[in-house]
């Protein structure tokens, strides 16, 4: 359970399969699922078909020219904004409904945080005709409400939860909580590389075309390998998914948590402890009870008290470095990146931008990526409301 | 009181051929005395008591549950107050408790299981904590002659229900039907054939919960099941200022009544 036992689905101490019994034959039966769909050619056809034609892949490496001007580098851009619904979060959504449909369920639940996985699951669910529904934090509905409409337009039923801190947290407890009472019919389309074994590897999986791409892409154009990959980390599928391109190179990992006001904030790899949530023992910010904290972000895809077990892994073997942007240096750079560049990001990925800004005032002249996990459209109602712009 | 005070509940209630009754109370709810007061009178029905640690992220809860839990942390319960209640007791049935994973790890397994054996309870319930990842804290729990209660669900397959059921001590726990813990109206037929062959397969006495409000349930599936647990419709009474007696009671009867003389409504 800590250390002397290793159970499937483990990355150093972390991860495992911490499920009520009830879901424990659903796990079983998507981890045979995924490593027969793995096995079979036209399985990957079929995804490779529907993240050309669908998804829009690949999407761009993109120099920021003028931003690598000033600020003293050379900056790449992975465009992940430009993937259909706006966010990598198609990648995994697409990837998990064929899935899904393959192992012969009809009905989708997903959670979502800032409501780009809520929007890439309602996308692929309308696509391939399976039913969807969304949970999601009653205080996410309300500063991420463009998402919102869209999931309606796109057919999905989104599920508002009151409970407690009213965010992503909540959304997962009650997406399983849905999942336990339907295992029959429904399919948990979890978001993040997060949740009991395999949901961490087959996310991770479905997002490491990012990584894939964004190597080769780079060596195309510069002929060597960048020194850094940068990205923002919340439950940690976009830096997992462009990370995994380059793991096993010497090319330096750089994840960004969010800081918040730095008195409140949402970095458990930073300045948490490992414990078990939602299935997997990761980092975790939590009380001396064990009881989870909440957690605060002006980026509601990063407002997350735990955080992936393989970045818990990388963290410890020192394998990737893990740092804190506050919600005040995100803005800044989700304002420069606009105005420099004609690019609005993510308040999400403005974390890794910031980062970026930063690694280089300390290091001038690196090449780095970032990854561009996700555009800034649907940050700009709340963001005008607050009068944060 | 230990594993050994669980056999003991058992023994007695086989002997006197009725049913065991495991009644949940929320750590703290609705008040840390209300606790106190409503543990001890449902010593007077139960023959073992599930005490539960509120826990701030619960999966397994319906919404009865996952609310007394979050009233009860309003009220400041922790781990700590909770053993310092049970301690506190004066006398009555072994007490099981119920919390999640995390809060077993929070105060490390070893420190827990000593803790627990100091205040006087007898093991515990971990719902996010399945048969392949509990072999640790069983062998510690072991050690201080506590009991890790297994869980079975209707979905659990047939090579786990053996491993799971072979290793089961004190009591099995059955989880009547696929769903969060909450009060239903009845139970469909396959829900029979699943404790008919569970309590089969099972040296441990079998339990049923989840589901478990009225005397009709536990008439409705007495035939194969050694005892029962009645967590929400308690809560649920509870919070409405009825008392303990008032849910406790009939099913107590419910338990008590033969299976020759059949339903006692």
């Amino acid at each position: 359970m800590t250390t002397a036992v290793k159970t499937k689905g483990r990355f150093g101490i972390y991860g495992g399969q911490y499920a009520p019994e009830t879901l424990i034959a659903n796990l079983n039966e998507l981890e045979a699922a995924y490593a027969e769909a793995q096995a079979d050619p036209d399985f990957a056809a079929e995804l490779e078909i529907t993240l050309r034609e669908f998804v829009g892949r690949a999407t761009p490496l993109y120099q920021a020219r003028r931003l690598s001007a000033d600020w003293g580098g050379r900056v790449f851009l992975k465009r992940e904004d430009l993937a259909h619904t706006g966010a990598h979060k198609i990648n995994n959504a697409v990837g998990q409904a064929l899935l899904a449909k393959r192992i012969g369920k009809s009905r989708i639940v997903a959670e979502t945080g800032a409501g780009q996985h809520g929007v890439a699951t309602a996308a692929a669910c309308a696509r391939l005709g399976l039913e969807c529904v969304v949970y999601m934090g009653a205080l996410d509905c309300e500063r991420q409400r463009p998402n919102v409409e869209r999931m309606k337009l796109l057919g999905a039923k989104v599920v508002p939860c009151e409970a407690g801190s009213r965010n992503l947290k909540i959304a997962i407890n009650e997406a399983i909580r849905d999942w336990i009472s339907r295992p029959g019919d429904t399919h948990y389309l979890i978001g993040s590389v997060v949740g009991p074994h395999p949901y961490p590897t087959i996310v991770r999986d479905f997002q490491s075309v990012i990584g894939r791409e964004a190597r080769d892409q780079f060596i195309r154009h510069e002929g060597r390998l960048p020194d850094a990959v940068i990205a923002c980390v919340g439950g940690g599928s976009n830096a997992m998914g462009i990370f995994a391109g380059f793991v096993d190179d010497k090319v330096e990992l750089h994840g960004v948590e969010a800081g918040g006001t730095g008195a409140t904030h949402a970095a458990p790899l930073n300045s948490g402890t490992p414990g078990v949530l939602h299935g997997a023992m990761q980092y975790l910010l939590q009380d001396d009870d064990g009881q989870i904290l909440d957690t605060h972000s002006v980026a509601a895809g990063l407002d997350y008290p735990g955080v992936g077990p393989e970045h818990s892994f990388l963290k410890d073997i020192g394998r990737a470095k893990y740092h804190i942007v506050r919600d005040d240096e995100a803005l800044a750079a989700f304002k420069e990146l606009s105005r420099s560049e004609g690019i609005i990001p993510a308040l999400e990925s403005s974390h890794a931008l910031a980062f970026a800004k930063r690694l280089l005032r300390e290091r001038p002249g690196l090449s780095l990526i970032v990854n561009l996990s996700g555009r800034g459209d649907k940050d700009l109602p709340s963001l005008m409301e607050r009068e944060l712009l | 009181m230990s594993l050994d005070a669980i056999n003991a509940a058992f023994d007695a209630a086989g002997r006197e051929a009725r049913k065991a009754l495991v009644p949940f109370l929320m750590s703290g709810h609705p008040t840390p005395d209300q606790f106190a007061r409503n543990l001890a009178e449902a010593g007077k029905y139960a023959d073992v008591i599930e005490v539960g640690v509120p826990f701030s992220d619960p999966l397994a809860d319906g919404p009865v549950i996952q609310a007394a839990a979050a009233e009860a942390l309003k009220h400041g319960t922790t781990l700590a107050s909770t053993l310092a209640a049970i301690a506190a007791r004066e006398d009555g049935p072994p007490i099981l408790l119920m919390l999640s994973c995390n809060q077993l790890l929070a105060h490390g397994l070893e420190r827990v299981a000593r803790r627990i054996v100091e205040a006087g309870a007898s093991g515990a319930i971990v719902p996010d904590l399945p048969f392949e990842e509990s072999t640790e804290l069983r062998e510690i729990f072991a050690r201080h002659g506590l009991v890790l209660i297994a869980m079975l669900a209707p979905t659990t397959d047939a090579a786990r229900k053996s491993a799971i059921l072979r290793q089961a001590q004190g009591f099995a726990y059955l989880i009547s039907v696929a769903g969060v813990t909450g009060a239903r109206d009845a139970f469909p037929p396959e829900t029979l054939d699943y404790i008919r062959e569970a309590a089969q397969a099972s040296s441990a006495p079998v339990c049923v919960g989840f589901g478990i409000s009225k005397p009709q349930h536990v008439e409705q599936l007495r035939e194969h099941a050694d005892g029962f647990i009645v967590g929400s419709a308690l809560i649920r009474a509870i919070e409405s200022g009825g008392s303990v007696a008032d849910v406790l009671a009939p099913l107590r009867q419910a338990c008590d009544a033969t299976i020759t003389t059949g339903t006692d409504s």
